[in-house]
């Protein structure tokens, strides 16, 4: 039997959270949904932990989803770069979920706590999925899956903003999703086959064509719209802000990232890189649009009054240095990509915590509200510091190792590499104008007078945020698990093709 | 006239798929921009439903005497996508309901106006 | 060896974990106040005795090393102490013990308000500070050179006025600028070429490193220690003049100021070494800056009425001088360098001292309100008189010595130009110090100020007494410190 369930792994890491979001729906007992949701995130994760440690050593693990055999069934494929993301994603859901009870309870009503959870499930199943799967088209329906269940999620906001930024969003998610579509469209005119594996295999007999140049931009494109790679991030700051805090913290630390995941998979899996690279301009194309996105995204960072606004726009430029990292095109500056995917979900996770626990205490999070916070909540506020000198960049915090890989990445390719890296300090050197207008306002302003009554928000909003900022400075002092785990990720991408 | 006349079907996707698409950026009106959707979407649909067309080929059923027969899967992976499509306009609707309870109004311009922001 | 208590890895571990102890027991016991500064003064003491434990190592060539693992795979958190190191932890650990004192009277001589944090964020700055001195890679120093700039943060805008909190901006922005744009990229370029960032005597690039990347990277290096106040990247240390007196003194004397050009000693010393360095075109552009900085700064001194950013410029111009003795690169500078660092300490931090002394008794910030002010506080007036010859370089005090050997630096490399720029600046010092004694003894007193002033609380005289022997003992008994520096250049003869 357990070995049994031992060898379903592939297929549980989707099915648990799948199958617990009805779960969820149909047991309508309070706190229950909750239990359930947590329960099953937990498990989630251990199965991660277990796939993750079983293709450590460079193995391709392929499940063959109904018994059906790759190409002509759906495969499900786990190799060092996924298994890398998904232990990401569902840690993330573990710690969401537990800052989630008390902050739910707070911000949606009881009566429709249950659909919120089972759309969460569903998001983290669809997340999953998209990070497993092995087929083209499976990639297309998680994503939907994924995409559907967090407008719901977004929905759920308190201000009525909140619908419009989820309008928008349902808008541009789909016109992504629909791109993605016509570009597998394409490929499986050319080839017959939907297996990313089997695509890898047969597109250089047809490489030559346009159809295929055209797939490679829509799927490219669709997935910069998921990626909210400027100039396509125009959806991001306002379904960021108004969720729901818990929300927030989730699709902040795992949406993009899994989307940035899909560009991974089909440009250097599926089409190769001497295709999308040599062939097709793409690596300038990401590079300009990444160095606009670090700088326009910490510009506008600096200029807003609502902090989830603030870190909404921060999140658009730190996209950018993943993608600077992607497209320096060398192992070194993938692993460092992909580094800094596993350290900024951490660091942001963190920071978006921190103002759930504000939030939870003052209702908003406008800079007003961070008035003497540093009196009145000094936990919250000393984790929000920690999150933001990781943003910074500082020493012994993820965000130093982050910028010091990217630094290094960028160092071998001489003169453009100049370029990058005073673009890389002159985003850090934004991060320190953005972080440190808040700090300076909680730390050295009295707060008014009917907010210095706030007591420090509850420990059960408290731990979660803890446990990402300690994650913060673990991971940025003991570096060699995410290091080692980001370079073999990168080598497994590089050696693909 | 081979690339008018023959390729007539990808010609209706990208027309169908253009009209979706100005609808969707271009009105202002809420629930016209979900339609702009359908259409954009419904055009994917199509690509991929005549694709699968083969001469002369029957419908996919298994029985004597037909060796020539459509590709069944485009169909199968498009009824996935129509499903896929069908949730989306629906969340789409709830959410329009839920802005015109909110805002009174579902045209853009005015949500705008009364949120202050633009 | 065998009758010391703990070894000297402990030691050096001891002397670092001291003051954060001292600031989680400051923390715990912040409500009371005599609790809380007895803490302090014992843990500023222990530490000063645990970094003194070390100095025996260090003479017999056996300076302890500890990692605490890797930060990067491939690039140890380490440290290890060396007779720089040393010199520059013993400083600042003493004049820790010294301004704590001071600084219990003039906080509370000035009532001023969140004492607690201001103690807990001082600790953790000498903790930072000492963390620099030790380091032993260019990413330890880092980290440690970063941890201080923010420790130090809070102190600057102590005051939480619009005026401290601009100044507190400025100190961190400038600070953080340089670090991050040339600091950090430098640092990351040094492990690129030479594949470590491990100090080593004599400088640690492959000897085929090209000359164009390493003068780039040697003005990256100059700019990118920002604490090291070379113009244009000095206006922090002006901002930072509306933090409390204790904190100038910390920043000038104890721990900013001094990690900076430490920093500079340190890598012209350690990962250039003196041979490659005199070979960079790149190094004589350095040296023309410092020089510039140094009368330039001078020329700003005199201007300025406040008397607190009269000894800001003053700083300035003074760690100009170290800067240009790392730079020359030949023993006699380097041994005037790593003296200067002590001598300008102590003549510094009795200056700051003064200056709070005149603030707490008189409310006076500006020099020339203090006209005749030595009839009322004759001790702090002499203080101050002593102070300022040690800047300017007189006898019987300590920064003879330094000045001395500096200008032999100079003029055995034949830089004369650098040697009419000391002697320059020498006198503008005469000019900008010597007149505010002079006039506080011999000027007129002002007639608004005939109410009864009294010398500051006793706490600030017995830290300003301290100092002031300093000074003069450093002339006296320069031998020690002279030992400790020219151990930096026999070694280096040894190794190279």
């Amino acid at each position: 039997m357990m070995n049994l369930l031992l060898d379903d792994l592939p297929a549980l890491q989707v099915m648990l959270p799948l199958l617990c979001a009805p779960l969820c729906f149909i047991l309508r007992i309070k706190g229950l949904p909750w239990l359930i949701a947590f329960v099953t995130s937990i498990l989630t994760f251990a199965v991660s932990f277990m796939l993750f440690n079983q293709v450590a050593d460079g193995d391709i693990l392929s499940y063959a989803m109904g018994g059906w055999a790759p190409p002509w069934g759906i495969e499900y494929r786990v190799d060092r770069l996924n298994s890398f993301f998904m232990l990401l994603i569902s840690g993330i859901g573990v710690v969401a979920l537990l800052f989630a009870r008390k902050s739910v309870d707070s911000e949606i009503i009881a009566c429709k706590q249950s659909i919120f959870y089972s759309a969460f499930m569903l998001c983290l199943a669809g997340l999953l999925g998209i990070l497993i799967t092995g087929d083209a088209f499976n990639v297309f329906v998680f994503l939907e899956i994924s995409a559907l269940s967090s407008y719901v999620l977004i929905s759920f906001g308190q201000d009525r903003r909140a619908l419009t930024a989820t309008f928008q969003y349902l808008i541009m998610g789909t016109i992504g999703a629909t791109m993605i579509l016509i570009g597998l469209g394409f490929m499986y005119m050319m080839t017959g086959t939907l297996n990313m594996a089997d695509l890898a295999t047969r597109l250089p007999e047809v490489m030559n064509t346009n159809t295929i140049r055209t797939a490679f931009a829509f799927i490219v494109i669709g997935a910069s719209i998921k990626l909210a790679l400027f100039p396509l991030h125009i959806w991001l700051p306002n379904a960021y802000s108004y969720a729901p805090s818990v929300v927030t913290v989730f699709l902040a630390a795992t949406s993009t990232k899994v989307a940035l995941y899909v560009l991974l998979r089909f440009v250097f899996t599926v089409f190769g890189a001497e295709f999308a690279f040599g062939e097709m301009p793409l690596q300038h194309i990401l590079m300009f649009m990444a160095v606009l996105a670090v700088l326009t995204g910490s510009l506008c960072a600096v200029f807003q009054t609502n902090i989830k606004h603030v870190l909404a726009y921060s999140s658009i430029g730190q996209i950018g240095y993943m993608v600077i990292g992607v497209a320096l095109l060398t192992t070194t500056g993938l692993a460092a990509g992909i580094l800094h995917v596993f350290n900024h979900a951490i660091m942001k996770a963190c920071l978006f915590l921190a103002i759930g626990c504000v939030y939870y205490r003052h209702g908003s999070a406008r800079i007003e509200d961070f008035k003497g916070i540093g009196k009145t909540m000094p936990w919250t506020m000393a984790a929000f510091v920690i999150g933001g000198l990781g943003l910074i960049g500082m020493p012994l915090t993820v965000g130093f190792i982050s910028k010091w890989y990217l630094v290094i990445a960028a160092m071998e390719q001489g003169a453009i590499g100049a370029v990058t890296i005073s673009i890389i300090l002159i985003g850090s050197l934004l991060a320190v104008a953005y972080v440190w207008r808040i700090v300076e306002v909680a730390y050295f302003n009295e707060p008014t007078k009917e907010k210095a009554k706030i007591k420090e928000a509850p420990l059960a909003l408290l731990i979660p945020t803890w446990i990402m900022a300690l994650a913060t400075i673990y991971f940025g002092i003991k570096t060699d698990f995410s290091v080692i785990a980001a370079t073999n990720a990168a080598t497994t991408l590089m050696g693909a093709k | 006239m081979d690339t008018i006349a023959g390729l007539f079907n990808y010609w209706i996707v990208i027309v169908l798929m253009m009209i979706g698409f100005y609808v969707v950026i271009a009105d202002s009106n809420l629930i016209k921009k979900i339609i702009g959707l359908n259409i954009f979407q419904t055009s994917v649909f199509i690509l991929y439903i005549s694709v699968a067309k083969i001469d002369g080929g029957a419908a996919p059923i298994l029985e004597d005497g037909i060796t020539n027969y459509v590709n069944p899967l485009p169909h199968v992976l498009i009824l996935t996508a129509i499903v896929v499509g069908i949730a989306t306009t629906a969340l789409g609707l709830a959410l329009i309901v839920r802005i015109k309870e909110a805002y009174n109004t579902i045209e853009e311009d005015e949500i705008h106006e009364k949120d202050g922001t633009l | 060896m065998e009758m010391l208590p703990i070894s000297f890895e402990k030691a050096m571990l001891m002397s670092m974990a001291l003051p954060l102890i001292t600031a989680g027991l400051v923390k715990l016991f912040g409500n009371k106040p005599n609790l809380r500064e007895t803490i302090t003064l014992t843990g500023a003491t222990a530490t000063f005795l645990s970094v003194l434990i070390l100095l025996e190592a260090v003479l017999n060539n056996n300076g302890p090393s500890y990692t605490f693992g890797a930060l990067i795979p491939g690039l140890d958190l380490k440290l290890q102490v060396e007779p720089l190191g040393m010199l520059f932890a013993l400083i600042a650990s003493f004049l820790w013990i010294i301004t704590t004192i001071y600084a219990i009277g003039y906080m509370r001589g000035n009532k001023e308000s969140n004492q607690t944090r201001f103690f807990i964020c001082f600790a953790l700055a000498i903790c930072f500070t000492l963390g620099i001195a030790f380091a032993a890679n260019l990413l330890t120093l880092f980290v440690f050179y970063e941890l201080l700039t923010l420790s130090t943060y809070p102190l600057v805008a102590h005051a939480g006025t619009e005026k401290a909190k601009r100044g507190a901006r400025i100190y961190l922005s400038i600070l953080l600028t340089t670090s991050i744009a040339f600091f950090l990229p430098a640092i990351i370029w040094t492990y690129h070429m030479a594949g470590t960032t491990d100090f080593a005597l004599g400088g640690i690039f492959p000897a085929e490193t090209g000359h164009l990347a390493l003068g780039i990277l040697l003005i990256l290096f100059c700019f990118g220690v920002g604490k090291a106040a070379l113009m244009p990247f000095h206006r922090w240390l002006p901002s930072a003049m509306v933090a409390p007196t204790p904190v100038s003194a910390l920043l000038h004397a104890v721990a900013v100021v001094k990690a900076g050009v430490f920093t500079i000693l340190k890598i012209m010393v350690f990962v250039f070494g003196a041979d490659l360095l005199t070979e960079l075109p790149a190094r004589d552009i350095m040296l023309y800056v410092a020089g510039a900085s140094i009368l330039l700064s001078s020329l700003i001194a005199i201007a300025q009425d406040n008397l607190k950013a009269r000894l800001a410029y003053s700083t300035i111009s003074q760690l100009g001088y170290v800067t240009l003795g790392a730079l020359l690169a030949i023993d006699v500078a380097t041994v005037g360098s790593t003296m200067h660092i002590a001598m300008h300490a102590f003549g510094k931090i009795t200056l700051f001292f003064c200056a709070g002394a005149i603030y707490v008794a008189a409310k006076k910030t500006e020099i020339s309100d203090m006209r005749g002010l030595g009839k009322a506080m004759p001790f702090t007036m002499f203080a101050f008189f002593i102070g300022s010859l040690s800047i300017i370089g007189l006898p019987p005090t300590g920064g003879t010595w330094s000045k001395w050997y500096l200008m032999l630096g100079s003029l055995d490399t034949g830089h004369l130009i650098l040697m009419g720029v000391l002697m320059v600046s020498s006198l503008l010092n005469i000019a900008y110090l010597l007149p505010i004694p002079m006039r506080a003894f011999f000027g007129k007193e002002a007639e608004a100020s005939k109410a009864k002033l009294k010398e500051a609380p006793w706490p600030m005289l017995l830290a300003m007494g301290v100092t002031v022997t300093g000074c003069i003992a450093l002339f006296l008994f320069p031998q020690p410190l002279f030992e400790l520096a020219s151990m930096l250049t026999m070694e280096e003869k040894v190794n190279g």
